[in-house]
């Protein structure tokens, strides 16, 4: 079994390892056709740009993207520095020199990659699929009897912050700066999936899809492991089976889909404001443009955050979206479990934490407010502020930057829940919600607790749950997104969610269940 | 400003000190020789295993302590001097106190084994009974094979610890079945199979004769009592319970016997020294309790109360019903009110038992016999809710009361698979009666009676 996981180990490595020399391979030679049609879809008028690239460019054998697109960009640096001289204003390239490179890219790959796509699709996603099952499938009989799975994590360099956990750190933030700060690597990645994409939505892929089809793979192979570490706990499989459904069917298969019915492209459970530009003008407008559908996922987005998002959290708790529904909490919960124990139960990261996601939520809110205004009036400034700036600030700050790069990236640093916990927008909204007007709490059992502190330590949130627990006190915490999983390490049975009366939810005690009745009195009632 | 000296950082003390400080601005100071800061014994072993790592044990951050004014001091009392109100410190030093609290907890109980302070010999209680396993049993070339005497909660977290090295175990029981002093013949022996499940050699009816040393002074083999046979191994826990750790203080005027005695004021012979915790031993029993309980939260609850008695509201320690709870391996284990082994167990006393018929999973309700009484409740793989069976013990409600009800009571996790129906349906059978389950009635639940 032990010889099962080290192949399967060794194969996964040989996957990862082409996955991640790809960006850099590959052999790109654009022709004048391709060329042209760029220039067409783009509406380049910058004969600049034009006659560099068929000069420099054009009919030219290169090998990697990294000999590529210092060419591209430069091109463009170029002739927009002529036009700005010239003041030909509407000559001027706004488009990313990194989205012209991935463009030339993706029109101009040839040679082995483009031409074997199944193959390389699976000696990079086939060999870390086959060799990460293989890893985690021998677990069915090496974990032993069901039951918590946790020792040696901290004896463990993967998952106590050692050398493996730093490596992992790297290559994710890498990974992120890749996708949204140097597309054009992601060429090569683009073509391994384009089959998947064209059988979808009729498109070759891009960099998009490219993440959005790893997303799912991630979780599901990672959804395996959850099984099987968490099988003698019924909530949990419920729950990660439950997140693994919203993100294929929903975040990954439906927008595919609906981009093929020539529907505009919307995850239905992706709500605003983590679905932060879902009120930008250029949504607005092609939803409205749509017809029908567009109106009514218009509709559907307003009801889902005014209406849906919180009805169900005073039924169920925020957990109903953030440990069930939502995509970021579906990577967390999968691909960031063994990550979970590193989250800070410092009241110090209480702190940080409640001023940063209130401050992305008013951040949120504020953009928002100058979006719509903009869109109303027509006016693309407020008080001397570009309504188009402030929305690339929020893309790319919280958007991309604490979302994406630190949100997942740092899960072997500082565990799965960074975004959800210190930037998600929604969460904050959800967790106010929760903390003054729902059913859900954590119920303590009396006076069972140890103080062990297995809770605290395993709470993705970093709430200090044995805080509450060893005062006899039940858990009510607008953080909380109620994975369950404080309750499935207790060794006593003290902890269990649920959804019961408002009443008594919160209930702060000074002397537990079991001392003296009569003393219970004295000092609870006071 | 009073000056109230604690001896002993572990939960009695440090719930003592949080209480007095929230009714008072006495001074405070906690006195340990242990570690700096409090911490949670019971997670111990989960540190070895690699669930968290030591500071995770420590309930409270470091600076709680200056925040709370409550004075942290390492040392070792070596002797209590009542008359003039003085501990004196191994160290050399001395503290001076008005009220004076002693907390220190246990210690292993060793009982004249040959051999039993060897190197490689240990308990696992203190921190550094951690920090020595740590050394003698790294892992499972270090340690090729350990002995475990005694075969109570310790004796099988200890085993659980080191099978989580692979390291191999064998484990000296003297009963003929694992805690059948506590636990009925049905639970008891489905520990023992879930032991030897676990590849844990579990030895019934088994004693340690003597512990060999090899040419270093370390531990070699052990020698059964029984059989003469010796087992080769590099460590033995000893973990045959534990007994209040009060040597220093036989030499003072405060009267002991195997604990520190008290009245139910927790106050010793002296004027203005309590004791409290594992190392407090009762005048006599109140009511089944044991005149020495060492469970952590009977600490706990004797801190609640000394803070009040301290800070001038003296009140009696009256614990409430009984209860506990326990982990074996994979099993979790509860308990509310009084359910006896066979020993011990009253005339009246009788028994339903529900175990499922493949995973360990069961019940052992506990009932007077001629009034139907419900007497208390052990389960095994179902959680169930404190509250709810407090009051049910206060109500004093009858077995058919606790079975049909049994719904109110399942602390289960959301979707787990509920079995008050099966147990339901044989109890009906067994009893003759047919009793209809009631569904789970929030309404009852926070009902306060």
């Amino acid at each position: 079994m032990k010889a099962i996981k080290h192949i399967g180990l060794v194969i996964f490595l040989i996957g990862l390892a082409t996955f991640t020399a790809l960006p850099l391979l590959g052999t790109f030679n654009l022709n004048e056709a391709d060329f042209n049609t760029i220039i067409k879809g783009q509406n380049i008028k910058s004969e600049v740009f034009i006659n560099t690239i068929k000069s420099d460019i054009i009919g030219q054998d290169f090998s990697g993207m990294q000999t590529l697109s210092p060419k591209i960009s430069k091109a463009i640096e170029n002739a927009n520095e002529a036009h700005t001289k010239n003041k030909e204003w509407d000559k001027k390239i706004y488009t990313k020199s990194s989205d012209m490179a991935a463009m030339i890219g993706k029109k101009s790959a040839n040679g082995f990659i483009p031409n074997n796509k199944g193959l390389m699709w699976f000696l990079t996603f086939g060999l870390g699929i086959i060799g990460a099952l293989m890893f985690i499938l021998p677990n069915v009989i090496l974990l032993g009897k069901k039951g918590i799975k946790n020792d040696g994590i901290y004896h463990e360099s993967a998952t106590n912050r050692g050398w493996i956990g730093w490596m992992v750190f790297i290559f994710l933030v890498s990974f992120y700066l890749v996708l949204y700060f140097a597309s054009e690597y992601a060429t090569n990645w683009t073509l391994l999936v384009d089959p998947i994409s064209e059988a979808l939505s009729g498109n070759p892929a891009g960099h998009w899809f490219v993440y959005g089809f790893m997303y799912c793979t991630v979780m599901t192979v990672m959804a395996v492991r959850m099984y099987i570490k968490y099988r003698h706990n019924i909530y949990q499989v419920f729950r990660t089976t439950s997140v693994l459904f919203f993100q294929i069917v929903f975040a990954f298969l439906i927008p595919e889909i609906m981009v093929r019915l020539q529907m505009p492209y919307y995850d239905f459970k992706n709500a605003f404001p983590l679905d932060y530009d879902f009120f930008f003008q250029w949504n607005l407008k092609d939803l409205i443009n749509n017809g029908g559908i567009g109106i009514f996922i218009l509709v559907w987005g307003i009801v889902l955050t005014l209406i849906v998002v919180p009805v169900m959290v005073y039924f169920f708790g925020k957990r109903w979206y953030c440990s069930w529904v939502c995509g970021c909490g579906g990577l967390a919960e999968t691909l960031g479990d063994p990550y979970r124990q590193h989250s800070d139960k410092s009241l110090f990261a209480w702190k940080v934490e409640r001023y940063l996601i209130h401050a992305v939520l008013v951040f949120v809110l504020f953009m928002t407010g100058m979006t719509l205004y903009s869109f109303f009036t027509d006016s693309s400034m407020i008080l001397g502020i570009k309504t188009s700036t402030v929305q690339s600030i929020y893309s790319l700050v919280i958007g991309s930057i604490f979302a994406g790069v630190i949100g997942t990236g740092f899960y072997p640093i500082f565990g799965n829940r960074v975004w959800c916990r210190f930037g998600c927008p929604l969460a904050a909204y959800l967790g106010f919600v929760q903390r003054f007007k729902s059913r859900f709490r954590i119920t303590t059992n009396g006076g069972q607790c140890i103080s062990c502190g297995n809770c605290s330590t395993y709470c993705e949130q970093g709430i200090d749950v044995r805080a509450y627990a060893q005062k006899g006190e039940n858990i009510v915490r607008s953080s909380c997104i109620g994975c369950g999983i404080c309750s499935a390490v207790c060794p006593r049975g003290v902890l269990k969610l649920e959804n019961g009366p408002e009443k008594g939810r919160i209930n702060p005690t000074e002397i537990l269940l079991g001392n003296d009745v009569d003393l219970m009195d004295l000092v609870n009632q006071k | 400003m009073e000056h109230i000296v604690i001896i002993g950082n572990g939960i009695s003390g440090v719930t003592l000190a949080r209480h007095i400080r929230k009714l008072s601005n006495k001074r405070i100071t906690i006195v340990s020789a242990e570690t700096d800061f409090f911490f949670s014994r019971t997670a111990l072993m989960y540190v070895y295993m690699g669930h968290m790592k030591f500071e995770h044990t420590q309930p409270y951050e470091n600076r709680f302590w200056k925040k709370n004014r409550i004075d942290l001091k390492k040392g070792y009392v070596k002797t209590i001097d009542t008359t003039s109100k003085t501990l004196h410190f191994a160290e050399g030093n001395t503290l001076q106190y008005d009220k004076l609290v002693i907390a220190t907890g246990s210690k292993p109980n060793k009982f004249g084994w040959p051999g039993q302070d060897l190197e490689g010999v240990m308990g696992m209680y203190h921190k550094q009974d951690l920090d020595n396993l740590e050394k003698q049993a790294p892992n499972k070339d270090v340690c090729k094979r350990a002995v475990i005497v005694g075969g109570g909660l310790i004796g099988i977290e200890l085993a659980e610890m080191l099978n989580s090295r692979s390291i191999p175990v064998t484990f000296l029981v003297r009963e003929s079945s694992f805690w059948n002093g506590v636990l009925p013949e049905g639970e008891s022996e489905m520990i023992n199979r879930h032991i030897k499940n676990h590849h844990i050699d579990l030895r019934l009816s088994t004693n340690l004769k003597e512990i060999k040393a090899d040419e270093n002074g370390k531990v070699k083999s052990v020698i059964i009592e029984e059989t003469g046979e010796e087992l080769e191994c590099n460590v033995v826990g000893l973990t045959a319970g534990v007994t209040p750790n009060i040597d220093f203080i036989k030499d003072s005027d405060i009267e002991t016997g195997r604990g520190v005695k008290v009245n139910r004021f927790l106050e010793t012979n002296i004027t203005d020294v309590y004791a409290i915790g594992d190392c407090a031993e009762q005048h006599e029993a109140i009511g089944n309790r044991r005149p020495i309980e060492a469970v952590w939260y009977t600490g706990r609850m004797m801190g609640e109360t000394l803070a009040q008695t301290i800070c001038g509201n003296r009140i009696e320690y009256k614990p409430g019903h009984w209860f506990n709870s326990a982990k074996f391996l994979d099993i979790e284990y509860q308990t509310y009110g009084w359910v006896f082994g066979k020993k011990g167990r009253p005339d009246y006393e009788q028994h339903f038992h529900w175990k499922h018929d493949k995973e360990d999973i069961c019940i052992t309700v506990a009932y007077h016999k001629d009034t139907k009484e419900f007497l208390g409740i052990n389960t095994f793989g179902i959680r169930m809710r404190h509250e709810i069976f407090d009051r049910w013990l206060t109500e004093k409600r009858n077995i058919d009361y606790v079975m049909s009800y049994l719904k109110d009571a399942n602390f289960d996790p959301e979707f787990y698979k509920a079995y008050e129906s099966d147990i339901l349906t044989q109890y009906n059978l067994e009893f003759n009666t047919n009793l209809t389950a009631h569904k789970k009635s929030w309404k009852r639940i926070f009902s306060k009676v």
